[in-house]
């Protein structure tokens, strides 16, 4: 268990490092970093400074360690719009989004287990082909259009939830469902055929032969092995999330990390918008190390 | 003479595949008493193990099996309950059933202990999850595996093969019943192993006088626990008798090839022998007897049906030589 | 078999991918419909302006916010309606669909040939030329899909290149993963190993041995990616980061009739429409094309 989790740390860290290369050579790209840095208006002697702290004169593999050195201490530069240091606004807005997400993932497997369940245990059944369908539909559609959609039904038309803005749980709602939406799919059919290879086991029908109840069967020690290979693409389905929080808060204006960074995207507050993906980056690597632990919980041949 | 323990009449379990119906059990008779040991004995694909699952009721989910006949358990027909009968009652109280792969009969994500300690609750022989684990380390030690109390935290994949077999063996007498069947329980073991796990059993059916209903391929290991054998081949039985007889007087061309393919100890022939041909293509069954196409002794006579002969003691066989005599 | 006796003759692998393709390749139970929407989206885009009942771009202040043909207030004259600027929103459609067209031919072919090349030559050398692109891919991908497009479009000027650019950058690991894996087990098969005996280079080995079996694969993974660069293409677009005005997207049309939302339904419902649709064929397609081409694959 320690090497894997030694092992997982490191290739956390690579994933991290490499990250940081990607994000320094994109804000390379444009020539003139400096111009994304400061407003247009700034003085030569804010740019001459600027220019300084880069070392824009240096090689760029110096800048590279420049950057680096920079990001460690956690200075991203400063918002030129918001005052502050990017790095503070991103860490101010972070927590929204981890909350948005959380309630989105809750969400997608509220929905997800019980139809993957269900449509195992009815095989071939409506229920089966409903879950099909939701399933289907839900994969063809962006997150931003179900978030538009739901605002449609049930913010204008039946006025039962807000369409913008966060302040009690029925804010959260309607954005956690949009964003949610996407993995469904992938989930339930990925926890149908988890199910149905494992109620076909020699050990389930053991437990059968016992006599165990059937509800018993299913939820309890047919549901937890089908979990596995669930774990395994959950962290590809938190990636998307991550990825759809960007336009799904900017559809309900949640005051999350995603609205912000797009909005420094056009407001070309490029500090921001480098903290804000690294951030996410380093969000995004460290859930997946969590998941590959998680590993270990829910299969007990892998602890130790 | 008292009244058998399990009746099976005419038993028939039939699939029904999109290509055709398998007739897996194709009606059978037979019976096992209380404290009694039948080995049900056959090729892979004979039925037998289709027969295990059928008096459990316990074919798989979609694979469109129809069973038919009567599966009489101290008189009372199982077949006739439902699902939920079979699960409150019967499985586990009066019925047990260990299977042949001891790798794959635990759930590998839940220890032992939780899994022995089950039928204790679900029973209702204790009251307390406590108690049931109480109950479960005792099973344990009724199965010889030591430091019972110990072991119960510890997960199957931390137990060797033969070891997983006694677990299993304990969760299926946790509730006394009174018929065990062991589908072929020592096939993926050790030949040690098997003689330990066989003497379990017999000591087992001292004990608690359970009937086995026991299902191999193997007649090596027949002889050492069961009082009656009945040969199963194509999804009927060929022949059934008292373990000695089958030995001694084997009477139909099968039992007497099988008997013939057991290597032992200073034969002269240095080549095994198998039996030629391949099982019947059970969708597409012979109306005759159906081990003609292989039998070296096959007369024009055996393209219709052999009736059942009875050559001894409880001997009875269906083959048209015996019933020359 | 006796160390001496002949090995098998080795299968002619002169059947090309193509052939082997069409050979599998069986009407019978084709998805119909999502075909037809497909073939539609292709027409509409070589078709463009000639198609359009209106001009996609034609502003008709007189005639804004009509509802669809069948609500009161429509006509068929515009049948699903106009926009705020009085723009008839079917026409709009049509020339979006040549939009996602372009944008999906382009980001296809691109992604899909760095990321087969890629993929190929880290699963047919392996060693550290292997342990470098998978690194490298793993590392692409800690970053989020959209993550990497705002920073992208951050620093170059958003637009069709851009977007173009994006997707590739995105998407290349998608095919380098798969195909490098598909080479990984081509690479232990016999007529290879054969083929490398016998003396050929590796270039020939690449075009008559690897190629046409990966063949089958590229195909499906290029048409399910078709819906996943229309999705992205639109969340792009929609951000504003994607396709600019004059040029007309679906996710341009919904940015845009976002702000109308309480009093012209149809404009962030139709779109929207025509986006499930178009992706939802390519998935249904890209789906019976695995299930025909590759049964391994075939899910439950």
């Amino acid at each position: 268990m320690k090497v894997v989790f030694a092992k997982g740390l490191l290739n956390a860290l690579i994933s991290i490092l490499g990250a940081s290369l990607i994000i320094f050579i994109i804000s390379r790209l444009s020539g003139d970093p400096v111009s994304l840095m400061l407003p247009m208006d700034a003085p030569q002697s804010a740019i001459r400074a600027l220019r300084e702290e880069l070392g824009l004169d240096r090689p760029m593999w110096e800048q590279y360690l420049i950057f680096l050195w920079k990001a460690v201490q956690g200075d991203f530069g400063q918002s030129y719009r918001w005052q502050v240091p990017a790095l503070t606004l991103v860490f101010e807005r972070l927590p929204a989004t981890i909350a948005l997400a959380s309630a989105a993932f809750a969400f997608s497997l509220m929905l997800a287990i019980p139809l993957g369940v269900l449509s195992a245990v009815h095989r071939g059944s409506w229920i089966d082909q409903i879950g099909r369908v939701i399933a289907m539909l839900g994969q063809a559609v962006p997150s931003f259009w179900v978030g538009l959609i739901l605002i449609l039904v049930f913010a204008v038309e039946l006025r039962w939830l807000p369409a913008f803005g966060a302040g009690g749980v029925q804010h959260v709602i309607l954005p956690a469902i949009a964003l949610g939406w996407y993995p469904v799919a992938a989930q339930t059919r990925i926890i149908r055929s988890g199910m149905l290879e494992v109620l076909e086991s020699d050990y389930i029908r053991m437990g059968r032969a016992v006599g165990t109840p059937e509800r018993l069967l299913i939820w309890k020690y047919a549901f937890r092995n089908a979990l596995l290979p669930l774990v395994t693409i959950m962290g590809v389905y938190f990636a998307s999330m991550l990825s759809g929080a960007f336009v799904v808060e900017t559809v309900f204006a949640w005051p999350g990390l995603g609205r912000t960074v797009v909005e420094a995207v056009f407001s070309r507050d490029f500090p921001v918008v480098q903290a804000g993906v690294l951030i996410t980056t380093i969000l995004f690597v460290l859930s997946n190390f969590l998941v590959d632990l998680s590993y270990g919980l829910i299969d007990p041949r892998i602890r130790l | 003479m008292n009244a058998p323990l399990l009746r099976v009449e005419n038993l028939q379990t039939h699939l029904h595949l999109r290509r055709g119906v398998v007739k897996a059990v194709d009606g059978i008779s037979f019976e096992v008493h209380e404290g009694e040991t039948l080995g049900i004995v056959g090729e892979s694909g004979s039925g037998k193990t289709m027969t295990c699952l059928s008096i459990l009721q316990l074919l798989p989910t979609h694979g469109g099996g129809k069973i038919d006949g009567s599966v009489e358990l101290d008189g009372e027909n199982l077949l006739d309950l439902s699902e939920d009968e079979m699960a409150e009652r019967i499985r586990g109280p009066k019925v047990a059933m260990i299977s042949q792969d001891p790798m794959t009969s635990l759930n590998p994500v839940y220890s032992v202990g939780d899994q022995v300690s089950g039928p204790f609750l679900y029973h209702k022989l204790v009251t307390t999850v406590r108690d049931a684990w109480a109950a479960a380390a005792n099973g344990l030690r009724r199965v010889r595996i030591p430091s019972p109390e110990r072991r119960l935290k510890n997960f199957p994949h931390q137990f060797s093969g033969g070891m997983r077999q006694r677990v299993v063996t304990a969760m299926a007498i946790a509730c006394s019943p009174r018929l065990l069947i062991a589908d072929e329980p020592t096939t993926a073991l050790d030949v040690t192993i098997q003689v330990q796990i066989m003497a379990l059993l017999r000591s087992i059916q001292k004990e608690s006088r359970v009937g086995i209903i026991l299902v191999t391929h193997d007649l090596s290991i027949v002889a050492g626990l069961c009082h009656r054998i009945a040969v199963m081949y194509a999804g009927r039985i060929i022949e059934t008798g008292k373990v000695r007889d089958i030995y001694r007087n084997p009477q139909h061309p099968y039992t007497q090839a099988l008997l013939e393919a057991i290597p032992h100890l200073g034969q002269k022939r240095t080549r095994l022998a198998a039996i030629p041909g391949q099982p019947p293509n059970l969708m597409d069954l012979p109306t005759g007897c159906r081990f003609a196409p292989r039998c070296p002794k096959r007369m024009s006579v055996c393209d219709e049906y052999p009736s059942a002969t009875n050559v001894g003691d409880n001997h009875v066989v269906n083959c048209w030589l015996a019933a020359k005599h | 078999m006796s160390v001496t006796s002949a090995p098998a003759p080795v299968p002619a692998v002169a059947t090309s991918g193509v052939s082997r393709f069409t050979s599998r390749l069986r009407l019978k139970g084709a998805p119909w419909v999502p075909l037809f929407i497909l073939a539609m989206v292709l027409v509409a885009a070589i078709g463009g302006e000639t198609l359009t009942p209106h001009d996609p771009n034609g502003l008709n202040l007189g005639a804004a916010f009509k509802p669809p043909f069948w609500q009161a207030g429509g006509t068929s004259e515009y049948l699903l309606g106009t926009d705020n600027l009085g723009r008839d929103v079917l026409s709009r459609i049509i020339a979006g669909a040549r939009v996602s067209a372009i944008v999906s031919l382009y980001a296809i072919v691109f992604s899909g040939a760095i990321g087969t090349m890629l993929g190929i030559i880290a699963g047919y050398f392996g060693g550290i030329i292997d342990t470098i692109i998978v690194r490298i891919a793993e590392i692409k991908m800690a970053i989020p899909g959209l993550a990497l497009a705002l920073i992208f479009s951050a620093t170059m000027d958003p637009g069709l290149s851009t977007v173009i650019i994006v997707i590739v950058l995105t998407y290349w690991t998608w095919y380098a993963r798969i195909i490098r894996s598909e080479v990984l087990s081509l690479r232990e098969r016999d007529y290879v190993a054969f083929a490398k005996v016998a003396g050929c280079g590796s270039l020939t080995i690449f075009f008559r041995h690897l190629l046409p079996n990966i063949f089958n694969t590229l195909v499906v993974l290029m048409t399910l990616q078709v819906g996943q660069v229309i999705l992205f293409e639109a969340s792009l677009s929609f951000l504003g980061l994607g396709i600019q005005a004059p040029d007309t997207s679906w996710g341009l049309m919904l940015a845009d009739a976002r702000q109308y939302i309480t009093y012209a339904w149809w404009g962030i419902t139709m779109p929207g429409i025509a986006i499930m649709l178009t992706c939802l064929s390519s998935n249904l397609t890209g789906d019976w094309l695995r299930d025909l081409l590759d049964p391994k694959r075939r899910q439950l």
